[in-house]
């Protein structure tokens, strides 16, 4: 009974990680290069939704499901801005350097992110608790207690996860998003509007962002500038194991590195090192598959 | 280019170190410990620079291989009590030994594969080195480790930070050394020329740890406590932006990044609040405008990516 309670509790955390690794992965696949500035999108997806849900109080009533899904949805559309501007101004001028350099350019927006909304004048650095947007009731199956909440993280990861997948493997935009990311120069050849589908997939993977952080809000109501970064480094971290570049892979990744999470949590001994733990796995895996479990190690053509 | 002689910048450090530990009495306390931060930083950025800039290999774990350094070196010099201050240079050596070990355990596996997995590695690795810090009881856990003996001075500095520009120049206008230049600029092509390239990823790599090992010796002798927090990977992504900002592989300008870094944050305690903001914005545009650093008057390198 205890197994599967860790194991639901893990589920559900690991569906989080996969949303933001499915940012990471999909960015990945299109540049090459790893968005370090996803975690902050999350964190503002949060604050979003922090500063939204009163508003939409007053339309909707507290905690209403359409209430709920209009937070959501606005603050994933705000996020996509975001995330759409960024690539405009901070890596689209850097389009065909060297890849260190945009990695650079990422980790400074990440930091002028962090920096800016822990300033006092925007979000201040302490913690704020997060609205309830949901009633939180549980479920009782003897022993086992699942929390409405948890039930509702892994139904919207699912859909959304089976919507990423329709949109990438049977959408013309899907198709073209695919192609640029097999080879960009030939996409280009093939008038694919190479530019746009970046744009197109910072802000998919902005609004997925958003949404993972909302989500990562519930189970953990607490929201400061710097929540995005230890979601966001697990994510990372499971996007790398499932193979990065890779979208069911990221998906993989992300459950095995929230159950791993959630089982090492348990265990009084280990539960200090989680972080630790995570990395550990990484480095194993990069050592016995270089590619990640799902990716497909690539030869390097001169 | 001025060529700048390896040796020169010996004999600029050692006279320099000399001249400080003359004079060292005269300053106040406070220009005293800027003077060792800079030291320092030198240290860090010019051994950065030889992962980084020279080798082409992008790191973003320096700062738990100066904290690997700094609390084996204190930990030695702890136990060793009233002698600690004879055998001060051989805990500094003991910590970069230890720190080039750990780089050599860390390196072997992610320099075998290419491009940005080793920033994955290493930003994990450094998160590695905090979480055990801040569970190990011997080294003070998360409260840190106080009472470090206060043994750097600006002349353990000033000559080391010499010694460190002498070893890593030399090293790489040896004939040994232009392998890690051929990594830097195709890594493909140094390959189909015979060289191992992973070897030449792994030597820089460890002598880059050993000396942030030592570095971070001199750190914990001179601000006399250690807390794991005080090495996260922010710390790590400041050496970097060093190494940046004077230009990749050119030592003279890492030399003058890590100066003026290290300054800069003493300058601009007026705005503090705002510093960080600041700095981030600097990367940016730093990458956007002038992605060959801020010293690199002339295009020397064509760089591949």
């Amino acid at each position: 009974m205890e197994f599967l309670q860790q194991f639901i509790n893990g589920l559900s955390l690991g569906s989080v990680y996969a949303l933001i690794a499915l940012g990471y992965t999909m960015v990945y696949g299109v540049l090459r290069f790893i968005n370090f500035a996803h975690s902050d999108i999350l964190m503002l997806g949060a604050f979003a939704a922090f500063y939204l849900s009163p508003i939409v109080e007053k339309f909707c009533g507290p905690q209403s499901p359409v209430g709920a899904i209009l937070v959501v949805i606005l603050a994933a559309a705000i996020c996509a801005i975001i995330g759409t501007l960024i690539e405009f101004f901070a890596y689209r001028p850097l389009r065909g350097r060297p890849k260190l350099t945009v990695l650079i350019t990422a980790i400074g927006v990440s930091l002028f992110i962090e920096f800016t909304c822990q300033h006092g004048k925007v979000f201040g650095s302490n913690p704020r608790p997060f609205p309830k947007l949901l009633n939180d009731t549980q479920f009782h199956f003897g022993k086992l207690a699942i929390g409405s909440n948890d039930v509702i993280v892994l139904l919207v990861t699912a859909m959304l996860l089976v919507g990423i997948w329709f949109l990438v493997q049977k959408t013309r935009v899907g198709t073209a998003l695919r192609a640029v990311s097999y080879n960009q120069q030939a996409a280009a050849l093939m008038g694919v509007p190479v530019n746009r589908i970046i744009s197109f997939t910072f802000a998919v993977g902005s609004a997925l962002a958003a949404i993972a952080g909302i989500l990562y809000s519930m189970k953990f109501p607490a929201i400061e500038p710097l929540m995005g970064v230890q979601p966001g480094l697990r994510a990372f971290i499971a996007a790398v194991v499932g193979g990065i570049g890779n979208i069911p892979g990221a998906v993989l990744g992300g459950l095995i590195i929230g159950l791993l999470e959630t089982f090492a949590g348990g265990i009084p001994g280990l539960s200090n090192y989680r972080d630790a733990i995570a990395f550990g796995i990484l480095i194993l895996i990069l050592f016995f598959k270089p590619a990640g479990l799902l990716g497909r190690s690539t030869v390097e053509k001169v | 280019m001025l060529k700048f002689g390896a040796k020169r910048w010996l004999f600029i450090g050692i006279a320099l170190a000399i001249a400080a530990s003359f004079l060292s009495p005269n300053f106040n306390r406070y220009y005293l410990g800027v003077g060792i931060d800079v030291g320092i930083a030198i240290i860090l950025a010019v051994s950065l620079n030889l992962i980084n800039g020279h080798t082409g290999q992008f790191s973003l774990g320096h700062a738990g291989f100066m904290a690997v350094g700094g609390y084996f070196a204190a930990w030695i010099s702890l136990k060793l009590g009233e002698s600690a201050e004879v055998f001060f240079p051989l805990s500094l050596l003991a910590g970069g030994l230890f720190a080039a070990l750990i780089g050599l355990f860390v390196g072997i596996p992610s320099l075998r594969l290419r491009g940005d997995y080793l920033a994955i590695v290493t930003l994990g690795f450094g998160e590695i080195i905090r979480v055990v810090a801040q569970n190990t009881e011997a080294i003070g856990a998360a409260s840190g480790l106080k009472g470090i003996p206060k043994l750097t001075n600006l002349g353990w500095t000033f000559g080391l930070a010499a010694l460190t520009i002498y070893i890593i120049t030399a090293l790489v206008n040896s004939t040994y050394g232009r392998g890690f230049l051929a990594v830097h600029d195709d890594e493909i092509a140094a390959e189909s020329s015979g060289i191992n390239t992973t070897r030449y990823k792994v030597v820089a790599f460890v002598t880059g740890s050993f000396f942030a090992g030592i570095a971070g010796g001199l750190y914990a002798h001179h601000k006399q406590f250690l807390a794991p927090t005080g090495f996260d990977w922010l710390k790590s992504v400041e050496i970097v932006v060093m190494v940046i900002l004077g230009g990749m592989g050119r030592t003279a300008g890492v030399v003058a990044a890590a100066i003026l870094l290290t300054l800069l944050p003493e300058f601009l305690r007026e705005v503090s609040e705002y510093r960080m903001i600041l700095y981030a914005l600097l990367i940016i545009f730093l990458m956007i405008l002038r992605p060959e650093g801020l010293f690199a008057f002339k295009l020397k390198r064509r760089q591949t990516s």
